[in-house]
């Protein structure tokens, strides 16, 4: 049951009447950042609130929530946001990405393929792909109005050239439906494939910076690259060390204060659930 | 005030515009899916799914244009007592809700800034049916193609071709509700 001292979600209905049209014209305008008042929420910052606000004006009763902070349902962050909205919204919870109707996310995009029916949350620290060319808001907006991205290819190369490959490994920027340049937030480049046709909705929530943008289902993002240095979406060369995983996400982990160490799923429920189908890796246990 | 106009709203707002909200956002990013919605029982001639995208996304802060019948007493006193909107001109118009034919010419509807292109109006069209075939929709939202009996296609392909500008429409008859951003290509076929 809800909590009653609270509106259904926590918010007041003409906050998330406001924050719903906008997720609309982000919707309508795939990639631009649709400026939007961001309200103080019972939570700092740096834990989500604009991706907060979205779960909060999309969530309806029924949904079965999924809260993951770079790829894990059980870090503070995660658990707190969940309890918040089973508390507010009565919502269900459920750390299985396939049966998620509404997965909202700190810096990683699910290793299982997201479905129709399903929307993908992300909080947002800096939703501004051109802030760190150009800090006034203003030159910016003008950039995106005119198309103006030379700048952030020529920053993009000048990786190139200093590092003999881009070296952009976070928010790395992708081109929105051949117009708008959106920052995907800090997920790892190895997931910008994933943002790109995806059937799910993809909404885009910065707090403190009081904007949201939108991914359609099936839109095209395409990583911004060079011909003759094409993207490649990169991860550590190894296989999950618990379930043997080759194609996913690894997160280093120090084992030991002798320099011994591993790699596992950063995508918590991917591994579990390979291992729950018997899948080892080099140092799991049969389960 | 009529006695009407006090009538037909939500009884348990927060969750009727939850539910009805997820329907217009699924109509708008899948581009000719008809989306079911319920909660409200607007007068005559507004269509339950023309009221109920009012309540959802209307408020005092967003101006409304109402066209032709649509724009009679009693439709304007159940706005104004359930949404607080204020009554505006077509050329200055948030939402702007008739048929096809009153809301003709299209073209004097906002279609946001170059810098802003979100300040824009949403059309909300008044049909006698939705269905999937007619015109041909391609773009975001559309894994391949899907169609939808839009009233014409002319001025949806010009307001395509001023994207990232122009205006974004929801179609509604009866329950029924369809979406149609300004990102949408649109084909006759
Ligand atoms: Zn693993």
């Amino acid at each position: 049951m809800t909590d009653q001292a609270y509106n259904f979600a926590y918010l007041d209905e003409q906050t998330k009447r406001m924050i719903r049209r906008a997720i609309l014209k982000g919707i309508a305008v795939p990639g631009y950042q649709v400026p939007f008042a961001s309200r103080e929420m019972p939570m700092p910052y740096g834990w989500g609130t604009g991706g907060v606000q979205v779960t909060a004006a999309c969530l309806v009763p029924g949904d079965r929530l999924k809260v993951i902070d770079q790829g894990a349902d059980d870090t503070t962050n995660a658990v707190s946001i969940r309890r918040f909205f089973q508390r507010t919204a009565g919502v269900g919870v459920t750390e299985a990405t396939a049966e998620a109707t509404v997965i909202q996310t700190r810096h990683r995009i699910p290793e299982t393929p997201l479905a129709e029916g399903q929307i993908l949350v992300y909080q947002v620290p800096i939703p501004e792909p051109l802030r760190f060319l150009e800090p006034r808001e203003t030159e910016t907006r003008k950039m995106h109005e005119l198309e103006e991205y030379g700048l952030m290819h020529v920053k993009l190369y000048e990786d190139i050239a200093r590092h003999g490959q881009i070296a952009t490994s976070y928010a790395y920027p992708v081109k929105v439906e051949g117009r708008y340049v959106m920052d995907p937030s800090p997920i790892p480049r190895f997931d910008n494939p994933k943002l790109s046709g995806n059937p799910a909705i993809q909404l885009f929530g910065a707090g403190r910076e009081q904007r949201i943008y939108a991914l359609p289902p099936w839109t095209e993002a395409v990583s911004l690259d060079f011909e003759d240095h094409p993207f490649h979406a990169t991860k550590a060369p190894h296989d999950c060390d618990l379930c043997g995983a080759k194609h996913s996400y690894l997160d280093e982990v120090i084992t030991d204060d002798t320099g011994g160490r591993m790699f596992v799923c950063s995508d918590t429920d991917f591994c579990a659930g390979r291992r729950a189908k018997g899948h080892v890796g080099r140092l799991g246990e049969a389960a | 005030m009529t006695a009407h106009a006090l009538e037909g709203g939500f009884t348990e707002a927060s969750v009727q515009s939850a539910r009805a909200f997820r329907e217009i956002l699924e109509a708008m990013a899948r581009p000719g899916t008809i989306r079911k919605i319920a909660g409200a029982q607007p007068p005559a001639p507004l269509s339950i799914a023309a009221g109920v995208a009012l309540l959802v996304l209307a408020d005092p802060t967003t101006r409304l244009h109402l066209a032709g019948d649509a724009d009679c007493p009693v439709v304007r006193d159940w706005v104004a007592f359930h949404t607080g909107a204020p009554l505006a001109s077509a050329e200055d118009a948030d939402f702007a809700l008739g048929t096809w034919s009153a809301l003709h010419p299209v073209s004097r509807f906002r279609i946001g800034q170059p810098d802003y292109p979100d300040r824009s109006a949403t059309l909300i069209v008044e049909c006698d049916r939705l269905a999937p075939h007619g015109p041909c929709l391609t773009g975001p939202g559309i894994e391949t193609a899907a169609w939808l009996n839009l009233p014409e296609t002319a001025a949806f392909r010009a307001n395509r071709a001023l994207f990232p500008l122009g205006f974004d429409t929801l179609f509604t008859a009866g329950d029924r509700i369809a979406g149609l951003p300004r990102s949408t290509r649109v084909e006759a076929i």
